[in-house]
């Protein structure tokens, strides 16, 4: 296809060529940056989580007697055992994604400082079961370590502390973290396991540092304790959480007894993640549509002041299909110079908003990724007003001449 | 001649009515999703507390060591104040009124038995709160400066948790369990929920639900009660809160005019250096500063990252639709050559055809103006019913009304710019003999 002829009646339209080229660079330009931020987005929806996601409720108890703890949370256990289809139950302080951060620094020295905030979880008993963590190297607490540890000043009296393999790899880069000491505050703890990576209390406060760095430690009955986990088949876990709860409630009175199998609990945390993609989502599919259609407008105005040029091309010989790539080729190359003029344009708002927000630096990709569905999109939208053109009868170039 | 250019619009659009059609629908769309965006954003930088906006100061004072690290990711700990120091600010007087806060979470047990306890939340503050931020009661009266002193046991309650708990407004004298501890209730406020709730916690939420219940500061410490908001500390944490290297109180103060405004800031200076003369603090005295509340709003971050971008989203599509306009419109203008030669040959100057164009993209935005109030109504309902916690504000007021029609009507015009000025410019001698 001889393109200097298109060249040239471009020329001739600089106006409407430029309203074209820049639609298709400004959709670009935001379409790129709004789909890496959907990628972003679905991805942290993602984010992976050593536990048994499927299979665990998790019942949280607010207002019991903190001085009862040593009792009641063994008759609590005994009692949710006993529930059908519970196959682990114990008592922790807090679960990855619950929103209620408690944070600390860990270093490998007395006196060393951290910026990354760990979230540091207390579990009791057989609680390594009951979240379903996975223990990577090492052993897991033994009785004695569950029963002799307790909680003062928020912090572990015991001795021992499992670590993520993102902390064990953090903190002791190329070494076994086993038999370790960790030290947070001045208080120090020996490593006896390494667990696969648990989210944090809450991974958007903590930051990309505290997503996967968390400690737990062993907690004999406490008043801190107000989570109690429970453990089941995926299919069990609604009945189960409703059964612990009514079971609870009986047994705590006077405390705010809710549940929430841990499956809710991760859509609650990412509900306004999932939000803002559909919204992204419907966004970029208007904007391509309103970009269409702005693309069918100009070039179906294109067709018809041509007719009579369309005409005479066809009387001296072009076909219907020289007439169709005609139209098509020009939107290609009005798309060529929209898509790299926003490319550019996309480049330099990924900078910007890398500056003044949160945002990291986007891929490659993207941008070829975004350059082709604008093609697509334009071949697309001539494609009715081209074929508009072809069907002009040659008869067009004799009239009113 | 403007009716004349109306009409003639009127029916220029109603010839072609899919262009028509598609423009109305791109300046709808545009303008609806970034009204949506525009709304949301105005609610959340609303004035929260009007009439005495201008009246209310935050002081700050940094009793950090000087060898403490910066962490962006952490809470600043400045941004609160220590139990010692908020009690000297308190003892000097300086301001109008001064009061000293945090966040309290509590278990409350209704009166009758049957029912289940519940959690709230409620600010454990200091006497003058209620006449500083012009709290309003129903039912009996806020507490005294002795009653902080003496740490009395009485509670105020908002009139919502006053009728789940007694099924009465006025339920002052009555006696309440909250937590382990049994409190008189000493006075029941008028609903009261500034958007966003400015005097909270840097790390607490900003908006919805406001506090149900006030108790006095003292009391609460002394009962260990469970405060909610940041608590930070840079020596070991015994959880003693009264300790000077423990930050986890909001200072408010109110300063009438602007020589007392100048004064207690002299007055800060003068308390943090004494305070290092002292030797409780290490860092220099011009390390305090007062912020104004509209300072104050911008350390909170209101305007979540993720709302900002969405809204620059919501402009860079205005702009696609714009631009889109900007095509078709021409696109319709130029195929109209002819009648425009026409009206210049019979003596119509390129003024008038500009005027007669501009008329046209007008009623365009007008129209388009309309449809975008629809979609951004729809916008908003679906905001409303998103999980984030502001979501409740959004809704349009007159103000964003009318501007909604504004910006579609100068978006339109400013898209028919380019296109009537096109138009006019049309050699009519030329498209004459065409015709």
């Amino acid at each position: 296809m001889e393109i200097r002829p298109i060249l040239a009646s471009l020329r001739k339209h600089r106006i409407p060529a430029t309203l074209i080229v820049l639609e298709i660079a400004l959709a670009c330009a935001v379409l790129c940056n709004a789909v890496f931020m959907i990628g972003q987005r679905v991805a942290s929806i993602h984010w992976s989580n050593a536990i048994d996601e499927q299979g665990i409720s998790v019942v949280t108890v607010n207002g019991a007697d903190p001085k009862l703890a040593a009792s009641d949370i063994p008759r609590n256990l005994a009692a949710l055992r006993g529930i059908a289809g519970v196959t682990a139950v114990a008592a922790a302080t807090s679960m990855p994604l619950d929103q209620n951060p408690a944070l600390s620094p860990f270093v490998t020295k007395p006196d060393a400082n951290t910026t990354v905030n760990s979230s540091v979880y207390f579990i009791g008993s057989d609680g390594e079961r009951a979240m379903g963590l996975r223990l990577l190297q090492g052993r897991w607490f033994n009785a004695d370590e569950y029963a002799g540890s307790g909680f003062k000043n928020f912090a572990s009296t015991g001795h021992v502390a499992l670590v993520t393999q993102s902390d064990a790899n953090r903190l002791w880069p190329r070494q076994s973290a086993l038999g370790k000491t960790l030290y947070s505050n001045s208080a120090s703890w020996t490593v006896v396991g390494v667990v696969a990576d648990v989210l944090a209390q809450d991974p958007k406060f903590s930051g990309p540092g505290g997503m996967y760095s968390s400690v737990f430690y062993p907690l004999q009955p406490d008043g801190v304790m107000g989570d109690y986990v429970l453990r089941s088949a995926p299919q069990d876990r609604e009945r189960v959480e409703r059964e612990a709860v009514q079971v609870l409630g009986k047994l705590q009175q006077g405390a705010v007894v809710e549940g929430k199998t841990y499956a809710g609990m991760r859509s609650d945390y990412f509900a306004d993640t999932t939000s803002m993609v559909w919204m992204l989502v419907l966004v970029c599919v208007v904007m391509l549509a309103v970009t269409a259609f702005g693309i069918v407008g100009l070039t179906s105005f294109w067709v018809q002041q041509r007719r009579r040029q369309i005409g005479i091309r066809r009387a001296v010989g072009a076909t219907r299909g020289h007439i169709l790539s005609y139209f098509r080729t020009e939107n290609f190359l009005l798309s060529t110079a929209g898509v790299l003029a926003g490319m550019a344009l996309a480049f330099g708002i990924n900078l910007y908003l890398m500056e003044h927000y949160e945002m990291s630096r986007m891929p490659w990709y993207y941008l070829p990724g975004s350059a082709i569905a604008l093609w697509l999109l334009g071949q697309l939208a001539v494609f009715g007003p081209a074929l508009r053109a072809a069907a002009v009868p040659p008869v067009v170039a004799t009239r009113s001449v | 001649m403007f009716g004349y250019y109306l009409d003639l619009a009127l029916r220029s659009l109603r010839r072609n009515q899919i262009l028509t059609a598609l423009m109305v629908l791109a300046i709808g769309l545009g303008i609806g999703a970034s009204m949506t965006m525009m709304t949301v954003l105005h609610v959340m930088s609303a004035d929260p507390i009007p009439d005495r906006s201008g009246q209310l100061f935050y002081p700050h004072l940094d009793p950090t060591p000087l060898d403490r690290r910066k962490n962006a990711l952490a809470p600043d700990p400045t941004d609160n104040m220590t139990w010692p120091d908020a009690m000297a600010l308190l003892a000097a007087h300086r301001g109008t009124r001064q009061a000293a806060m945090s966040g309290g979470n509590l278990v409350a047990h209704p009166e009758k038995v049957s029912a289940n306890p519940f959690t709230i939340d409620g600010r454990y503050t200091t006497a003058d709160f209620f006449a500083m931020f012009r709290l309003r009661f129903v039912a009996g009266h806020a507490w005294t400066a002795t009653d902080d002193t003496a740490r009395s046991r009485v509670v105020v309650l908002s009139e919502a948790l006053s009728r789940t708990l007694f099924g009465t407004d006025d339920s002052a004298g009555r006696m309440v369990q909250l937590g382990e501890h049994t409190f008189r209730v000493i006075g029941v406020t008028a609903p009261w929920a500034p958007q966003p709730m400015f005097y909270a916690d840097a790390a607490a939420h900003k908006f919805g639900e406001s506090d149900q219940f006030f108790l006095p500061l003292a009391t609460a410490v002394d009962l260990k009660l469970d405060t909610s908001g940041n608590v930070s500390s840079w020596k070991k944490f015994s959880g003693d809160l009264t300790a000077s290297s423990v930050t986890w109180l909001q200072f408010w103060v109110q300063l009438d005019k602007p020589d007392q405004v100048a004064a207690y800031r002299r007055f800060l200076f003068d308390y943090s250096a004494q305070q290092k003369a002292l030797g409780v603090y290490e860092r220099p005295a011009d390390s305090a500063r007062l912020d104004s509340l509209r300072e104050r709003l911008v350390t909170l971050h209101l305007v979540p990252d993720d709302l900002r971008l969405q809204s620059w989203l919501a402009l860079g599509f205005l702009m696609v639709c714009m631009v889109n306009i900007v095509a078709l419109l021409l696109a319709k203008f130029l195929r109209r050559s002819g009648e425009v030669s026409v009206r210049r040959a019979l003596g119509a100057q390129r003024r008038d055809i500009f005027v007669q164009f501009g008329v046209e993209s007008a009623l365009i935005g007008l129209v388009g103006g309309g449809l975008g109030l629809l979609l951004a109504q729809l916008g908003l309902w679906g905001i409303r019913r998103r999980p984030d916690e502001y979501a409740q504000l959004a809704q349009m007021d007159t103000a964003m009304l009318l501007s909604t029609f504004a910006l579609a009507v100068v978006a339109s015009v400013l898209a028919g710019l380019l296109p009537a000025w096109r138009a006019c410019h049309i050699a009519p001698a030329l498209q004459l003999k065409t015709l």
